[in-house]
């Protein structure tokens, strides 16, 4: 479990986030959702110590990984992974070889074992058959799914992405989606995501975190999003006239489920 | 304002020269990119030091019979001169300058590259020192090589000294050696070794300092890598002179 208490993080005189507290749980799929520059990937980089924040803290499982030593914190950082919005492969080293990477560097293993664990990730994220490719002569689905093979590979028990289904079509991004999801909930990990992807809120948001210009403005899970009276969030998600009209009509759906009435002509974009 | 500027930069450059020179997480890996940088840096350096090395040492011995040569002069002055010109500046400082834009510029836009990219990011993350694993293999990769591309060098020079001889007929062969081998002091090549070294740390430490700390895109490296190179052959110039000085 991590716990964010307090958090503020500034740049000169700007303030970017905003006394932020939240709780992101284990086993479960948290997402950080807000628009451009609402404070999200500061915010992760706050969790993952690429940043420092202003004040606050970071607990993971209790322990303040703000005020950890350098070295705590690099011990601490073997037990996390991490997914780049643009997969951050090593350009210069095959698919196993990328995924073979923190085992070469933190495991103990022999090299037959090592290249078995990185098999097995590859294996588990579909991508059998592509261990001697190159990440310049893969897709860009393929990247993620090596970049979260390599993020598993020594077993984490915190995952962080950063938009994850960013640059993907909507059919690999559900895979990513469903695949980070099983991950999850098998290896019982912490995982959060930060994402701009609609789909991926409604389909496993199991704990979501709605910034609005640096501060949490809301927190619950996607069921409560068709409901929320909150005009921000649902401004935000519902953003479309085609998904504010589903809405509507899911709505008025709930309201009155034997009426026919069709959408307002008017309210088409 | 700009000496606190220039003072930043130099604190932030020891700051990174220090995490780069702490004990590798682990030697294997540590070998495996000393062995890659070797290649990358040095062996694929040789050549551009090779042919260039020999049409200077060719120019500077044409040169030297054209212009000081004469019948007040030895014979054995334009093999004399071409020697000490070749050991005591090119090989070392003058070679050094070319390959800090070879290799200088390479190391800058591939680190920078890895940083927008952010591959430095992930090294981090997984709670690895980026710097030292990253950078360190390729300083000890050129420190390593640069006295055998400054033998080279100095060697393929009074090669090309010998082809405007055998070739060109410029000048009698029997002159050129005897002008080599007149007055050899074998402390001037021990020079060009030792300002190598230097030199060598510079087009490595300085690139990969620009590199390392990019901000920003594609042009942010782009500026980078020409940064890159243009201080380090400032700085290749700067201590030249006071390493001239040191160890003459």
């Amino acid at each position: 479990m991590i716990e964010v208490k307090n958090l503020y993080k500034s740049f000169e005189d700007k303030d970017v986030l905003k006394d932020i507290n939240t709780v992101f749980e284990d086993g479960k799929t948290n997402l950080i959702i807000g628009q451009s520059g609402s404070g999200k990937t500061v915010l992760m980089k706050n969790l993952v110590g690429l940043l420092d924040p202003t004040s606050g803290q970071v607990l993971y499982d209790g322990r303040d990984f703000v005020a950890m030593s350098k070295s705590e914190k690099v011990h601490m950082r073997r037990e996390m992974g991490m997914i780049f919005q643009s997969a951050a492969l090593f350009d210069s080293l095959t698919v196993l070889e990328n995924v073979m990477f923190p085992l070469d560097m933190f495991s103990t293993m022999n090299l037959r074992e090592r290249t078995k664990r990185a098999m097995d990730c590859l294996e588990r994220v579909n991508l059998h058959g592509a261990e001697e490719k190159f990440p310049g002569e893969i897709s860009g689905g393929m990247q993620k799914r090596v970049a979260i093979a390599r993020a598993i590979a020594l077993n984490p028990k915190y995952l962080f992405c950063d938009e994850p289904n960013s640059g993907l079509d909507p059919k690999t991004s559900l895979v990513i989606d469903d695949l980070l999801q099983d991950i999850t909930r098998e290896y019982n990990m912490t995982t959060i995501i930060n994402t701009h992807d609609m789909n991926s809120v409604m389909g496993i948001g199991e704990n979501i975190i709605f910034i609005y210009e640096g501060h949490k403005e809301w927190q619950g899970v996607s069921s409560q999003i068709m409901h929320s009276d909150n005009t921000r969030l649902t401004d935000f998600i519902f953003a479309s006239d085609l998904l504010k009209n589903m809405r509507q009509l899911v709505l008025e759906k709930e309201a009155d489920p034997f009426a026919t009435a069709p959408l307002d002509p008017s309210r088409h974009g | 304002m700009i000496i606190t500027k220039y003072l930043t930069i130099l604190g932030r450059y020891l700051i990174l020269m220090g995490r780069t020179f702490s004990v590798p997480e682990r030697m294997r890996m540590f070998f495996k990119s000393y062995i890659k940088e070797m290649a990358q840096l040095g062996v694929n350096s040789i050549g551009i030091v090779l042919l260039i090395s020999f049409f200077i040492g060719a120019v500077i011995c044409i040169q030297m019979k054209l212009n000081i040569q004469s019948p007040w002069m030895p014979r054995w002055v334009s093999g004399y001169t071409t020697r000490e010109i070749m050991l005591l500046e090119f090989s070392s400082s003058i070679m050094c300058l070319i390959l800090a834009g070879k290799v200088g510029s390479n190391i800058a836009s591939e680190l920078g590259t890895m940083r927008v990219t952010q591959q430095i990011d992930a090294l981090e993350i997984m709670g690895v020192n980026s710097a030292s694993y990253l950078i360190l293999p390729k300083i000890m990769g050129m420190l390593t090589l640069m006295p055998c591309l400054v033998t080279f060098s100095s060697a393929t020079g009074i090669l090309g000294a010998y082809a405007t001889a055998y070739v060109g007929h410029v000048l009698p062969p029997d002159d050129l050696t005897i002008g080599l081998q007149h007055s050899f002091k074998p402390w001037f090549m021990y020079m060009s070794l030792i300002k190598s070294q230097f030199f060598a740390f510079i087009i490595t430490s300085v690139p990969a300092f620009c590199g390392y700390t990019v901000e920003g895109g594609s042009v942010n490296v782009g500026k980078a890598s020409t940064d890159a190179v243009v201080t380090s052959s400032v700085l290749i110039l700067f201590s030249d002179v006071f390493l001239t000085q040191l160890l003459s």
